[in-house]
């Protein structure tokens, strides 16, 4: 019944070294301290967290832009660390991002065409200009453009129609994986929708998996099929979108829930409040890195880290979810 | 008398390619200890009607209005120098991005203290213990330490704190909140908005929250605004808005959001909002509108009652049904 994996990843990490001044020895910052996952073909799985939790760097480890600190990541059966280099760029033309902010990731000074028509002339050689050209002008039909748009430049289009841009250069050389880090945040809810329609349709026309990134959890219901929640660099929770929704486990989750505005006035429901924020990166917490902020909390979540474990179907990690399963 | 009225406020902007009406003859009343929300996409209007309540739109801007009062008080004919007595003491503004709203050069006490001594005159001892008293009220942990700190040392939730710390300063009678959580995670906003809606209780003050967020509005506002393109096109409590939307442009907007969708295609608004060039002559909404007709492509659409929403419509909907309309079913409109 699962699809086959695409995309594995397992104890993922990138650190940063961040100099403090020049009398201060440089810190490390773990953007992301350790993250496993799978994407399946076809699938998406939605990555959701605050500001700080390593979701966008999740994003560069994924698309080889950066390369990941320790850990394993394996794309269509590759491993890239220590993959070669013709492999690398093989696999670079198969997974491919959209940006948060179409007003800041379209050249200026680029046309819409030339835009499109640039992957193909660094990773397709053997295209000519006449095949060049039927490819971009298909691609722009495909995300609801017309072949006039081409000849124009971004500033000739409003934030909608720029995002279907970017989504439409993401495509030309025909990936298999499409990350999309925060791709409807900068929209309008009116345009928002839309865009969200060409992403489901051109998940099920092409068959692509995605990578979807946010922090709006409305749109994240909407869109994936499988949830990582995630908190300062480490994912606390794993599961399928109903579960995740109906019965979520981790006491962040429930938390990020719970704030989650929802347009519905009618809606009855208690507030789980958050003490506090997110603490610093450079200096996590012991233990769990939640704790300070968990209602839950014990003596052991200030010593031990918890690991993932299954419960169910979810995959969680925080030692009262385990300590109450293992009473009842 | 409602605390601040407004009534037919326009906003044009002088630009290189001549007038744009950025408001367009929007009316709203607000009362003390209320909370109105006004809704709207980006280039609705919603931000600038309120700062030109504030006064604090440029020069190239030009205000016209048939009332715009603030407790009694004409704002229209105000000099300078007295709207300068009146905005930052009995009216506030916070605004939507608190990293870049606070002056990086001076402290958070500085800050806070500065409407402390021009609009009342308090001496340094006394401006810092109202400082403290302040931070502590929004909830800031250690706010004598944190009175020197300068604003780069501070979260944007923290920062967002002391911006409405420095709102509340002079108890003011109405507070304007534009989009005062659109930067911020959700967990801190769900933390921003508690503490304004429950200081807003406590001091009975008017609370005028600009958002385009409509759980944020569903969570938090009484009274409801919802405008397009400069005009305000429907007005409704919170409840009745989101079950019985009568604008057609609210029920799409709605209708649009994920959480309230059915399958995984969303009903989406087709079309963008019209700009500066592209303004419809009668109706703004009608390119976009799956109940046009030529008579909304004609003819400005008159304001209807209190039982249709005050909505800007030919034919305002009752449960998702035009009225008057000859083909209630609507055409379908390509997305």
């Amino acid at each position: 019944m699962s699809a086959p994996v695409i995309l594995e990843a397992s104890k993922l990490a990138r650190y940063y070294s961040v100099s403090r001044g020049a009398f201060k020895p440089a810190a490390t910052v773990r953007a992301l301290a350790e993250a496993s996952f799978t994407l399946e073909a076809g699938k998406t799985l939605a990555v959701v967290g605050e500001s700080g939790c390593g979701k966008s760097t999740l994003a560069r480890l994924v698309t080889m832009i950066e390369e990941p600190s320790a850990g394993q990541l394996v794309i269509g059966g590759i491993d890239i660390v220590g993959a070669d280099k013709t492999a690398l760029r093989k696999l670079r033309t198969e997974v491919q991002i959209v940006f948060q902010n179409p007003y800041g990731s379209l050249n200026p000074r680029q046309k819409i065409f030339d835009a499109l028509a640039e992957p193909l002339i660094i990773n397709r050689k053997e295209m000519n200009a006449l095949q060049r050209k039927s490819a971009v002008l298909d691609m722009l039909k495909r995300v609801g453009l017309s072949p006039e748009h081409a000849d124009r430049y971004p500033h000739m289009f409003s934030g909608g129609q720029r995002q279907r841009i970017a989504i439409a250069r993401a495509l030309m050389l025909k990936p298999r994986i499409l990350v999309l880090d925060e791709p409807v945040s900068a929209l309008d809810v009116s345009v928002q929708a839309q865009v969200l329609n060409l992403l489901v349709e051109l998940q099920e026309s092409l068959g692509l998996s995605y990578l979807f990134i946010s922090h709006g959890l409305s749109v994240v219901r909407h869109m994936a099929d499988e949830i990582l929640v995630m908190y300062l660099g480490r994912v606390v929770e794993r599961a399928p979108r109903e579960k995740l929704f109906e019965q979520p486990m981790h006491p962040y989750t429930q938390a990020l829930l719970s704030a989650t505005p929802m347009a519905d006035p009618e809606r009855q429901r208690e507030r789980i409040r958050l003490k506090g924020e997110l603490p610093s990166p450079f200096n996590p917490p012991k233990g769990c890195a939640f704790h300070p902020r968990c209602p839950l909390a014990f003596d052991k979540c200030r010593v031990d880290r918890p690991e993932l474990r299954f419960h169910g179907e979810t995959e969680v990690a925080c030692w009262a979810v385990e300590r109450d399963n293992r009473v009842s | 008398m409602p605390l601040l009225e407004i009534s037919e406020l326009s906003v044009d902007f002088k630009t290189g390619s001549g007038q744009f009406r950025a408001v367009d003859g929007v009316s709203l009343t607000v009362d003390r200890g209320e909370i109105l929300a006004i809704v709207g996409e980006s280039g609705s209007g919603k931000s600038v009607a309120m700062l030109a309540v504030m006064g604090l739109l440029p020069w190239t801007a030009t205000v016209t209005a048939k009332t715009l009062a603030f407790d009694g008080r004409d704002l229209l004919t105000l000099s300078p120098r007295e709207r300068r007595k009146l905005v930052g003491k009995d009216m506030a503004m916070i605004f939507q991005e608190p990293m870049s709203s606070l002056n990086p050069c001076f402290t958070v006490g500085y800050q806070i203290g500065e409407s402390l001594k021009v609009h009342l005159g308090l001496t340094k001892s006394e401006r810092r213990q109202r400082s403290i008293e302040l931070l502590n009220a929004v909830g800031i942990p250690d706010p004598e330490r944190r009175l020197s700190a300068f604003p780069h040392q501070l979260s944007g939730g923290m920062s967002q704190r002391v911006m409405i710390a420095m709102a509340l300063a002079c108890r003011p009678k109405l507070i304007i909140a534009d989009e005062p959580t659109t930067a911020l995670d959700v967990t801190i906003q769900a933390q921003i908005l508690e503490l304004l809606v429950s200081l807003q209780r406590e001091t009975d003050t008017g609370l005028v929250l600009i958002t385009h967020d409509m759980g944020v509005v569903a969570e938090t506002a009484e009274r409801v605004s919802v405008h397009y393109a400069g005009q305000k096109i429907e007005e409704q409590p919170v409840g009745p808005l989101f079950s019985d939307p009568h604008h057609p442009y609210t029920a799409a907007l709605l209708a649009a959001l994920p959480e309230r969708a059915k399958g995984k295609h969303l009903p989406s608004i087709p079309g963008v909002v019209p700009g500066q060039f592209d303004r419809p002559p009668a109706c703004l909404f009608e390119p976009r509108c799956r109940f046009a007709t030529d008579r909304c492509r004609t003819k400005v659409p008159p304001r209807q009652g209190a039982i249709a929403g005050f909505a800007l419509c030919h034919y305002p909907l009752t449960h998702g049904r035009p009225i008057g309309h000859p083909n209630p079913e609507g055409r379908e409109v390509a997305a």
